[in-house]
């Protein structure tokens, strides 16, 4: 406990006072800046004169800023910040000879990579809350509105999908930093699965998915083939981590949307319905729709991490 | 195998092969309290290895050893305690300075930061770090940080030393000056040292017993006299351990 303890202490105050971080760190909050106070002077236009709908506050971090909104902001920048706390997490010690230093003492070796782990985990914690404080900050004064209990909850359970989010591809980065001697290496490979995976992956998917039931632009497509195109692809894309966690964090976010699917197959009757009674979704519903997603995305993290683990514990250390 | 409290390590026929190659061929020898033990052997010899397995970081592959009483294998944190392992080219943090350097060990150690304070000083003084205390590693030359290692290993408050290849790269000044130290260290506070080295005149000077170790196998250990009288017969020339070690490696 106190190797842990130590090795958690000295990687946080690293990671604050390293350059990376400031520079990461105030790249981020430019961009959330600039994001959430174009989003909130579109939101305090559009209200003008209109009954306020009721999840005014959560709007500021859907509803697109300059170019994008602050969950697509996070989806794709995410990875981003993981990668930057983790990928010369091991080789660098390696490298410099202080990890067979660190681990000559009397700790458990797991305490080394169970400590910047979990360092990098607070950091990232830190991050995303005082990020999201800031934007609810910036609604509070600028559009005027309290966000309710509903919506702290919904940002909260945002807040923590994030968190895996980011720390899925921290522990990816961990991963290579021990696989590769090289830091270089390490930061390449693990930008490279970002790419792949975020990008490739759903291209991929459409791909396959036109290959496996064409669609046909002329004629029309059936119902059955467009379902079966809209299924394969939404499978396949289930792959990349960043569309797990687009999902579950727009479904979170914004309560009007009620289901992950993309293709929602309406006759005009069950349409004109359908935007008549428009309700949002209950915190709990909004919930259960997400739970596999989340789920997921906690199953990778842990897996993740648990591979580096493994690894680490089986190699020997010389240098 | 049989200990007394006098002894501090004790192997026998310590054994670690990678595939077909045998780092470490059958090693038996004891480390005695307050002596200083140099191995010796060149390059890929096997001394670092037999070090690694003594602190539990290496599985032997067969063979046992014991470090004051305890199985480095199934205690190896309990064992990492006792000692005090200086690594070949000791690595540090560049950003830290020695006072930070330090109290990063003793947190690893568990020592209390009130006392690690005291100790920090103490140990500073010792090595002759004290005016470069808050000087970043960074700018250390290679025998301040060689002396930084020394006082590294010493804040564990060990009973006993491992030192791997302490001289390498220094100059001879720096190289006298830790040897100094290092003999200081047993003198003055009956520290038991466990070195290993290709440097012969610097192991002459300091080791009380020496183990050459060839190609993973330790041919002879003792004295300085009793190696001079098993390899050139009785006689009244003493030869330096150079001619020793040379008459050894010609032989195989
Ligand atoms: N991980 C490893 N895999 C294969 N061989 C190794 C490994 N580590 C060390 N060796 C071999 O073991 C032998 C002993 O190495 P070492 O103990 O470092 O020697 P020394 O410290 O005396 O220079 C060398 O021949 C080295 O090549
Ligand atoms: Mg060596």
């Amino acid at each position: 406990m106190q190797g842990l303890y130590a090795v958690f202490r000295k990687e946080l105050a690293d990671h604050f006072s390293s350059y990376r971080f400031v520079i990461l760190f105030a790249l981020i909050a430019m961009v959330s800046f600039i994001t959430s106070y174009v989003a909130g002077l579109h939101l305090k236009e559009g209200l003008e004169g209109v009954a306020k709908p009721k999840f005014v506050f959560l709007m500021l971090f859907n509803t697109p800023g300059a170019l994008f909104s602050m969950v697509q902001f996070g989806a794709f920048f995410g990875p981003l910040i993981g990668i930057v706390l983790g990928f010369d997490a091991i080789n660098k010690e390696r490298a410099q000879g202080t990890l067979i230093k660190i681990t000559s003492q009397p700790i458990y070796r797991d305490a080394v990579i169970n400590g910047k782990f979990l360092a990098g985990v607070v950091t990232i914690s830190i991050m995303l809350l005082s990020i999201v404080l800031v934007i609810s900050g910036f609604g509070l004064t600028l559009v005027g509105v309290v966000p309710g209990v509903e919506e702290i909850w919904r940002l909260f359970i945002y807040l923590i999908i994030s968190i895996f989010y980011i720390s899925f591809w921290l522990g990816l980065s961990i991963l290579f930093s021990i696989l590769f001697k090289s830091i270089a290496t390490s930061a390449l490979a693990s930008v490279a699965l970002w790419i792949f995976l975020s990008f490739f992956v759903t291209l991929g998917a459409t791909v396959v998915a036109n290959a496996v039931a064409p669609l046909n632009a002329k004629e029309g497509t059936s119902p059955e083939i467009l379902l079966k195109n809209t299924t394969v692809k939404e499978r396949i894309s289930l792959f990349s981590p960043m569309v797990l966690y687009t999902d579950a964090s727009t479904i979170i976010i914004n309560p009007m949307r009620k289901t992950t699917q993309s293709l929602i197959l309406m006759g005009p009757m069950e349409r004109i319905s359908a935007s008549r009674f428009e309700n949002p979704l209950s915190f709990a519903q909004s919930l259960i729709v997400v739970y596999p997603h989340v789920t997921a995305l906690i199953a990778i993290t842990l897996i993740c991490f648990a591979i580096s683990y493994l690894v680490f514990m089986l190699q020997e250390i010389r240098t | 195998m049989v200990t007394d409290d006098s002894v501090v390590v004790q192997t026998k026929d310590l054994t670690k092969q990678y595939g077909n190659q045998v780092a470490v061929n059958h090693l038996s020898f004891t480390l005695r309290e307050g002596e200083i033990f140099g191995f010796l052997g060149p390059n890929g010899a096997g001394k670092t290895t037999t070090l690694l397995m003594l602190m539990g970081l290496t599985r032997p592959s067969s063979g046992e050893a014991v470090v004051c009483g305890l199985d480095p294998v199934r205690r190896a944190k309990d064992v990492k305690r006792i000692i005090g392992y200086m690594p070949e080219n000791v690595g540090f943090y560049p950003e830290l300075d020695a006072v930070q350097s330090l109290e990063y060990i003793a947190a690893l150690n568990g020592i209390p930061e009130s006392e690690a304070r005291n100790k920090i000083d103490e140990f500073l003084e010792l090595v002759g770090l004290k005016d470069e205390a808050y000087k970043k590693v960074a700018n250390f030359s290679r025998g301040m940080k060689q002396r930084l290692g020394i006082a590294e290993v010493l804040i564990k408050d060990p009973k006993v030393l491992f030192l791997d290849e302490p001289t390498l790269g220094l100059d001879p000044e720096a190289a006298l000056n830790l040897i100094d130290l290092i003999v200081r260290l047993k003198e003055e506070h009956n520290m038991t040292v466990l070195l290993s080295s290709h440097h012969l005149h610097q192991v002459q000077r300091m080791s009380d017993r020496v183990g050459i170790m060839i190609n993973g196998t330790m041919v002879a250990q003792g004295t300085l006299d009793q190696l001079s009288k098993e390899k050139f017969g009785l006689g009244d020339k003493t030869y330096s351990l150079e001619e020793i070690y040379l008459k050894y490696f010609r032989e195989g």
